[in-house]
């Protein structure tokens, strides 16, 4: 059942739950960042619209910079204010920053270690209409495989918002990741939340044996379907376990461990190639700390493409039903 | 009379042409050539590097050290009210490193551990290792966009400091640097100048060759910059370029140095194949020959 303490909202799995989709929250907490402290600046690639940066920008008109369709020079621009005090987040769809400034993140920000916050916005199939090339599903692999990068794909609005003022406070390079369409509000404010930490949504009764329970980890707004998948599983007698693991880099290895020693196998899941994302950080840790099957939900090495966001769900297989069939895999059923 | 004399006798084969009237400046070029010979010495010591470019540039890192211009405080590093000096390209360090250890952010002595483990001076500028150094730079190209998140920084907090960013001609092959030219110009950065080692050659040869970039100044007017041109070998003429810009409102300002790569030694000088390899023994013993000469005569001049 739904883990008291994550202070998940009521009727979790009502079929009319409220939808916001992450960005808003990205752009809502860029405000409230804006107003907590007077460092906060950000710059945005010819998109502040789409990317929700408008509010910030006409609230603090004489601390955004709007550097026009020019992710290279954004990042370097961000990396030279934060050298000079600032805190600066830079925004765009995250399959051109990062994407197109990968090294410029890499030399003048991670290398150089300022504490820039780079938001990638419509990241994952769901993107839509607009297909593959504005679909960013390498994104976490670029970020978490650099040296100093944090590396944060909150679950929903709420959550992107809270992640967003958390970011201010912590004086390294963060990447913050955010998706296009409305997704379910399902975490509120009460719901625990620090960058670095996983939290436990969901756990059944622990009377349930090792033998009879999975984890799921998941992050994003994939996440959601974790948790409904993980309701008909444990209505089918099956245990389970849903981690909200958020933070992909650094990794919170005492809680993943200590959940893997009460499951007999893993899922992951994310809106993201398979190769180098939440998974690939997941079983590197496994392998050499505690051995487990894995099944992994993700994009399986192929672009996306036009569609709505829900039949692309469908048909790259990451919804309830994939993640059904991937528990009942390593049940050996 | 008999100093002008002399000045015709030793005219010959003298690559510094200016025996420069005011004493100051007299010692800055002396300065510099001590720097090319400790360039030399580096990366014969070190074993690789690049030799002609930084030979080339010296006078223009002289010049805005010693020249009475730059706002620094090498016992204080971060400074709130330095004025910042970006090094674009990154493998011009030698050159860099030399004037930094002359201007006393680090000793003399440590030239020489010039791209070995565990040395402050790693073969790129990293600003996590040494003092001094407000990037790490190697790649090209995005040197101008730190800058001017600087100069915006100052004017944001009405800073009165200035920026000054360090380049050379190859790297404006780079498509980031004219993303960041559009922007200095959208944005007025008059706090901000730009100093560009002209020195023709790049890697594959010249730059003209590999990708012409002329007509270079209209291309900078064309994006709203304000231009300047001069010697880059006449500390005076920097100097006075760098004040200039200072008074020019509203517009980044770029200094185009016009260069001889390799200078001061002759097998090196206009040679492209010298941009990315150091000296061997023989070639150092006689590039330092050469620089010494070039000393005596500086002095002898001088007196």
């Amino acid at each position: 059942m739904v883990n008291f303490q994550a202070k998940l909202i009521d009727s979790l799995f009502d079929s009319q739950i409220k939808q916001k989709p992450t960005r808003d929250g990205f752009g809502e907490g860029l405000v409230l960042a804006g107003e907590y402290n007077e460092r906060v600046v950000a710059l945005c690639a010819d998109l502040t619209d789409s990317v929700r940066m408008k509010m910030f920008k006409e609230r603090f008109p004489e601390r955004f910079i709007e550097v026009g369709i020019a992710e290279q020079n954004m990042a370097a621009v961000a990396s030279g204010l934060a050298a000079s005090g600032k805190i600066p987040f830079i925004a765009s769809y995250a399959t051109f920053s990062p994407g197109r400034n990968w090294e410029q993140i890499r030399t003048t920000i991670c290398y150089n270690n300022q504490p820039v916050k780079i938001a990638g916005a419509h990241a994952g199939v769901s993107v839509g209409p607009d297909g593959a090339t504005h679909q960013a599903l390498e994104d976490i692999a670029l970020m978490r495989v650099l040296p100093n990068m944090i590396v944060v794909v909150p679950c929903d609005s709420l959550e992107a918002q809270k992640a967003t003022l958390a970011a201010i406070e912590i004086s390294k390079p963060v990447y913050l990741r955010f998706g296009r369409e409305k997704t379910p509000l399902f975490t509120t404010e009460e719901t625990p939340f620090k960058i670095g930490r996983a939290e436990i949504f969901w756990e059944s009764e622990t009377s349930v044996a090792k033998e009879k329970t999975i984890a799921i980890i998941g992050c994003g707004p994939l996440l959601y379907y974790c948790l409904k998948a993980a309701f008909e599983l444990e209505k089918e007698g099956r245990g389970v376990i849903v981690v909200n693991n958020h933070t992909i880099k650094p990794l919170d290895e005492k809680t993943i461990l200590e959940v893997a020693a009460k499951v007999k196998g893993v899922v992951t899941v994310e809106e993201h190639q398979i190769i180098g994302g939440l998974g690939s950080a997941i079983s590197e840790l496994l392998s050499e700390k505690y051995p487990l099957p894995m099944k992994f939900i993700g994009m399986k090495d192929c672009f996306g493409e036009s569609g709505e966001p829900n039949e692309l769900l469908e048909k790259y297989q990451m919804t309830t039903k994939d993640i059904k069939k991937a528990v009942y895999q390593l049940f050996g059923s | 009379m008999a100093k002008t004399n002399k000045k015709k006798k030793n005219n010959i084969n003298i690559s510094s042409p200016y025996p420069y009237k005011n004493p100051k400046i007299q010692a800055l070029d002396d300065l510099c050539c001590k720097i090319r010979q400790e360039i030399i010495e580096m990366l014969l010591e070190a074993k690789s590097g690049h030799s002609a470019g930084p030979l080339g540039v010296v006078e223009q890192y002289v010049a805005l050290y010693f020249g009475n211009i730059l706002k620094y405080n090498p016992k204080e590093p971060n400074w709130p009210e330095r004025d910042r000096v970006v090094l674009s390209n990154g493998h011009y360090a030698p050159a860099f490193y030399a004037v930094l250890a002359h201007a006393g952010y680090f000793p003399l002595s440590e030239l020489k551990t010039l791209r070995k483990l565990g040395s402050r001076l790693e073969g790129h500028p990293h600003r996590e290792k040494l003092p001094g150094l407000e990037t790490s730079s190697g790649p090209l190209g995005s040197g101008l966009s730190q800058a001017i998140g600087m100069a915006i920084a100052a004017k944001m907090d009405k800073a009165q400091y200035q920026v000054y960013c360090l380049t050379s001609d190859g790297e404006q092959d780079e498509g980031n640097v004219w993303e960041a030219v559009m922007l200095a110009a959208k944005l007025k950065l008059d706090n901000l100048t730009m100093i560009m080692d002209r020195n023709n050659i790049q890697i594959d040869g010249y730059t003209e060759e590999v990708m012409p970039l002329e007509p270079l100044k209209e291309k900078y007017e064309a994006f709203n910059w304000h231009v300047l041109e001069v010697d880059g070998h006449n500390i005076e003429a920097i100097i006075d370029a760098i004040n200039h810009a200072k008074a020019i409102y509203e517009k980044p300002v770029l200094i185009i140095c016009h260069t001889i790569p390799g200078k001061g030694v002759d097998f090196m000088e206009w040679k492209y194949e010298w941009h990315g390899i150091p000296p061997n023994k023989e070639q150092a013993e006689l590039a330092l020959k050469q620089l010494r000469t070039l000393e005596g005569r500086i002095h002898s001049e001088a007196e």
